[in-house]
């Protein structure tokens, strides 16, 4: 698929000196969900302004549908919706004027059953006429999604979308998007909740320190890069590990109840069969086991760590 | 491109609504204010002082109390403005969409001043139950006073833009707006000062809008009528300068 988003050897400073973005390039599929996973001021919402035109970029380039965020900004920015990270609404106008404000703004001709469809979409239609100020902060966050819906965007941007948002609340966001890709909108999320970017995106993006490290997609990055535990309950607590097991990645842990094995799921064979009979052999009775998948989180950990 | 026409609509409209939403507040206060300057300086005082360049005193307030509250209703309005979603972040929206500066300037000094067109209609029209007046040219008449709403409401915009607080957001029309209006003539013609003074105020360029306004209704005035649309013309396009600058540096505005 051809790339909806591109961004070419971006960087931004500020005028503080701070270099929020060193060299960034990515390119976003249309129709994906891409998550940017990254630590708090790691650039993520630079990048997100930045291809918004909320940010002036210090040099390189981003072109959405193919035009320049600078030179066609008027042709690119149609295209861009964008949800903010903040709560950041007119307090004292109704649901249904706000959204038809942020329509406008984009160019698009007026469209009462337009706009009373997004809001339906959203669940908000009985709110259509409530002043934004009435809302409770989970219905702030819709009315937010429907302005940047309200133009009818082929990109949506989605910045920390459920920060600081109770669990259900949570899940009801990851609804709202997976309908929204339904749609065929491209949506690009950024988020420090890994589980977040595990639950919903096709692709994962890890940026830290302004440099985006790798992206990738989601089931890939996991399966290249996660690691598997076996964890075995002993019959009997071990104090050293047999030394004819010494081939293996075996630590023991629960005072010497528990013998993990660590190994890679990219390895043709396990060597879980073998380890157990071998085990058997030196006498080490198990009682029970278990295998852990590691999670997108230790990988991040991993990769955020490493670059430090 | 052609303009964005619609989204200057919508910014417009979107600002007519927030007067509409107060608008008691916003014309009971005009209003109130102007009925109490007429009972004050109209009647009360009025009475003691025969006539001003032929017109009675009441009747010679009239251009100046309109321009007073015209001025300081546009800047106000205008300034509130654009700082507002400065201030509740609803900036992010203007800033993110295919709009340029001029179409931003055009929705919101243009609500700005439509806003302070009424309240200067509604003192117009509150003045007639005070006293007798006569307007010379009232084509003229209108053109100052639209030209007087949209200028200040540029110098609104761009006190808006430039305001870090609400503080700073009222210091400029209390400190220098209300005093120029107050010395530039609303009450009294320009030739009753002391010489020196007089030499002093032609610095006012508040002076040669008052003027103009009240050469509109009477046929007299301070100074010419083509100094005061120079000033006038002047002014604005100093206002209009200083806004093209800080769109195109994002001064303010844009990281």
């Amino acid at each position: 698929m051809a790339a909806i988003v591109s961004v070419k050897n971006l960087r931004k400073t500020y005028d503080t000196g701070f270099e929020a973005l060193k060299s960034v390039n990515l390119d976003i599929e249309e129709g994906e969900i891409l998550a940017l996973l990254g630590p708090n001021g790691a650039g993520k919402t630079t990048l997100i302004s930045t291809i918004c035109g909320i940010t002036v970029p210090t040099s390189g380039t981003v072109s959405v549908g193919g035009f320049d965020t600078v030179l066609e900004y008027r042709q690119a920015r149609s295209l861009i919706g964008l949800v903010p990270q903040e709560i950041n609404l007119e307090p004292f106008e109704t649901v249904q004027n706000t959204v038809a404000f942020s329509r406008g703004l984009f160019g698009k001709p007026r469209d009462d059953a337009k706009v009373a469809a997004i809001l339906k979409s959203l669940s908000l239609d009985d709110k259509a006429k409530s002043k934004v100020k009435e809302l409770s902060g989970g219905m702030k966050r819709r009315v937010l999604i429907a302005k940047a819906l309200a133009h009818e965007p082929r990109v949506l941007f989605l910045d920390e979308p459920t920060a600081g948002v109770d669990v259900e609340l949570r899940r009801d966001m990851w609804n709202v998007v997976a309908d929204l890709k339904a749609t065929g909108v491209t949506i690009i999320l950024t988020t420090h909740y890994i589980e977040e970017a595990e639950a919903i995106a096709d692709r994962v993006g890890v940026i830290s320190k302004g440099q985006i490290l790798l992206v990738q997609d989601k089931a890939e990055l996991m399966s290249q890069m996660g690691k598997k535990q076996l964890r075995v309950d002993l019959a009997e607590r071990a104090t050293t590990i047999p030394s004819s097991l010494s081939d293996y990645d075996l630590a023991l842990e629960k005072d010497g109840t528990v013998l993990v094995y660590t190994y890679d799921t990219r390895h043709e064979r396990t060597g879980i069969r073998r380890l157990l009979n071998e085990m058997n052999d030196a006498g080490l009775v198990m009682t029970d086991l278990q295998t852990q998948q590691s999670s997108l989180e230790d990988i991040f950990v991993g990769l955020v760590k490493d670059d430090a | 491109m052609a303009m964005n026409l619609t989204a200057i609509k919508s910014i417009y409209r979107f600002e007519m609504a927030r007067f509409f939403r107060t608008i008691t507040q916003s014309l009971v206060s005009p209003v109130l204010s102007t009925s109490l300057y007429f009972v004050v300086f109209g009647t009360a005082i009025g009475s003691r002082i025969d006539t001003v360049e032929g017109v009675s005193y009441g009747a010679f307030i009239v251009p100046g109390l309109i321009m007073l509250s015209v001025m300081t209703q546009s800047t106000s309005n205008a300034s509130f403005g654009i700082y507002f979603p400065k201030f509740i972040g609803t900036i992010y929206e203007l800033l993110s969409a295919p709009v340029n500066f001029i179409e931003i300037t055009i929705g919101y000094v243009g609500a700005a001043a439509t806003k302070a067109l009424f309240i200067g209609a509604i003192i117009f029209i509150t003045a007639f139950f005070f006293v007798d007046i006569q307007v010379a040219h009232p084509v003229w008449m209108v053109a100052f006073l639209v030209m007087t709403c949209v200028s200040f409401a540029l110098l609104g915009f761009i006190i808006g833009i430039w305001a870090g607080n609400f503080e700073q957001l009222q210091l400029i029309p209390l400190l220098i707006i209300t005093p120029l209006v107050f010395l530039g003539g609303s009450f009294y013609s320009v030739t009753m000062l002391p010489p020196v003074w007089q030499t002093i105020t032609m610095f006012n360029p508040v002076v040669y809008l008052i003027s103009g306004f009240r050469w509109a209704f009477f046929d007299a005035a301070d100074v010419p009528v083509g100094l005061s649309l120079l000033a006038i013309s002047l002014f604005m396009g100093a206002c209009l300068t200083a806004i093209w600058w800080i769109f195109s540096t994002g001064w303010r505005i844009r990281q």
